[in-house]
């Protein structure tokens, strides 16, 4: 493995039910890439990241850079809707992860939630921006060095001209994170990406989306009915 | 006060309170009801131990492990869902348990008789409730956030596995310790409405928690002294004031 490479894939499959999910897919994720995983619904997007959380069995190879690789993750479809069923504060969902309530406060204030009464209010009842600022705190806590952040809710505006990308860009930037996110949003990949994975089953394509990402190709990841076009900033 | 008297009491201090507690994890999770088809699989073991007069604890428990492992196995052998086996196998419990329980003892297997509680029964309840507490307790925010979703606990190195199999084997001990107490017919009731009244008292898991504890206790307490005073049958006594501390918390409701 080279010395910046932090992830390397080599023909990994999985199967769940028989099905065949993922079929000899290999790629590379280097040190401080925001690296998009893109492609439709049903591509196993989701599936790829469990694999590579350690979470559904494989084959192929599966190689971190060091074996006890810290990984934030945020699973799809975590709503604010699950937390109302049940009386828990954010010190409480915090405490699942940091004991020191310093740092729990510290996080909170750098994604930007700094009224301290934040602490006793119950995830349910925020607003979605600062619902989503917390999650991403969440996932940030215990510093890992990588951050799995599956299909966030699409161009949030989370307040103060900031959305989720913003933010994760701005601890992308600050703390040399490698992130790894799922989309099937082509703006997000061309606007915050340094590699995307264009999975379909099998990977696609994979390299920097300006250069990988032609119209033929989008035409197979998605089929020919969806018209796509490159944004020239 | 006899000592018979102190022995209930203390029997259903420690089972009302650990059934509230365990009670409060199992309405976040969904699965209040499963206590209510478990209650009800006890009978044919409550029905044989009253025949062959040994602990009713002890036929509870063995004839909801059975009625388990028989939902188990059907679940490997078919593709229903876990519910409807449960409800296959839980009917046909209560129907072999009618068939073979002495009616001059129904009323005891299905609404409880702590006039019937001894030594025995005491110290089971604290050791075997003890137990179960801790465990829950222990287990308590890994399952709160296996509730939150499951691929984040998994994420975090959770066993939800694991960890679904012990609270199992703590809700199948618990309802089996209840029939003593409040019978077949309320098992459920004991878990749910002490944590479904902390839950409109509670702010935070901390305190939604050990106030299911606290009214668990607290409705065996009123409920065994109105037995003392008016001598109606102690489980739907108990049952009634943990309803009544239901009412009132609904006034702390904070969506109210």
């Amino acid at each position: 493995m080279g010395n910046n490479s932090i992830l390397k894939v080599n023909n990994l499959s999985v199967k769940l039910n028989n099905d065949e999910i993922i079929e000899n897919l290999s790629f590379e994720v280097k040190k401080g890439e925001f690296f998009i995983i893109l492609g439709p619904n049903g591509a196993g997007k989701t599936t790829l990241f469990k694999t590579l959380l350690g979470l559904i069995p494989y084959k192929g190879k599966v190689a971190w850079s060091q074996k006890d690789i810290k990984i934030g993750y945020l699973p799809e479809r975590l709503s604010r809707e699950k937390f109302k069923e049940m009386p828990i504060s954010i010190r409480e969902f915090y405490k699942f992860k940091e004991k020191s309530d310093e740092k729990i406060s510290e996080m909170l204030k750098s994604v930007g939630l700094k009224n301290p009464k934040i602490l006793d209010r119950d995830p349910g009842d925020l607003s979605s921006g600062q619902f989503q600022r917390m999650l991403i705190g969440w996932a940030l806590l215990g510093n890992p060095q990588v951050l799995f952040f599956d299909e966030p809710n699409t161009g949030i505006d989370i307040g103060g001209k900031e959305t989720v990308y913003s933010l994760l860009r701005k601890f992308w930037q600050e703390r040399g994170l490698t992130i790894l996110l799922i989309t099937h949003d082509l703006d997000i990949v061309y606007g915050y990406s340094t590699d995307v994975l264009c999975l379909h089953k099998k990977g696609l394509c994979v390299g920097p989306p300006r250069e990988v990402l032609t119209p033929e190709l989008l035409e197979e990841l998605y089929g020919s009915k969806i018209k796509f076009y490159k944004h020239i900033h | 006060m006899n000592s018979q008297f102190i022995l209930s009491l203390i029997t259903a201090i420690f089972i009302g309170g650990v059934a509230g507690y365990l009670g409060s994890l199992m309405i976040t999770k969904k699965m209040a009801l499963v206590g209510g088809p478990l209650g009800h699989l006890a009978l044919p073991g409550v029905a044989i131990a009253l025949i062959y007069q040994f602990n009713i604890f002890l036929g509870a428990l063995l004839s909801i492990a059975i009625g388990v492992v028989v939902i188990w196995l059907l679940g490997m052998k078919t593709k229903l869902s876990l519910e409807a086996l449960t409800g296959v196998v839980f009917a046909a419990g209560v129907a072999l348990g009618f068939l073979i329980l002495p009616l001059s003892r129904a009323k005891e297997a299905l609404i409880g008789d702590i006039t019937q509680i001894n030594w025995i029964d005491a110290v089971l309840a604290i050791i075997l409730g003890s137990i179960v507490f801790l465990i829950i307790k222990r287990i308590y925010p890994k399952m709160i956030l296996s509730g939150i979703s499951e691929d984040l606990a998994n994420a975090e190195g959770v066993k939800v596995k694991k960890y679904n199999l012990v609270y199992l084997i703590s809700i199948a001990l618990i309802v089996a310790l209840e029939v003593k107490i409040v019978g077949i017919l309320f098992t459920v009731a004991l878990l749910v409405i002490p944590a479904a009244a902390s839950r409109n008292f509670g702010r935070n898991l901390s305190q939604y928690s050990w106030g299911a504890l606290i009214i668990g206790i607290v409705s065996a307490v009123l409920g065994i002294f109105a037995f003392k005073l008016i001598n109606l049958p102690a489980g739907p006594l108990i049952i009634l004031a943990g309803t009544f501390v239901f009412l009132i918390s609904i006034f702390f409701n904070k969506k109210a």
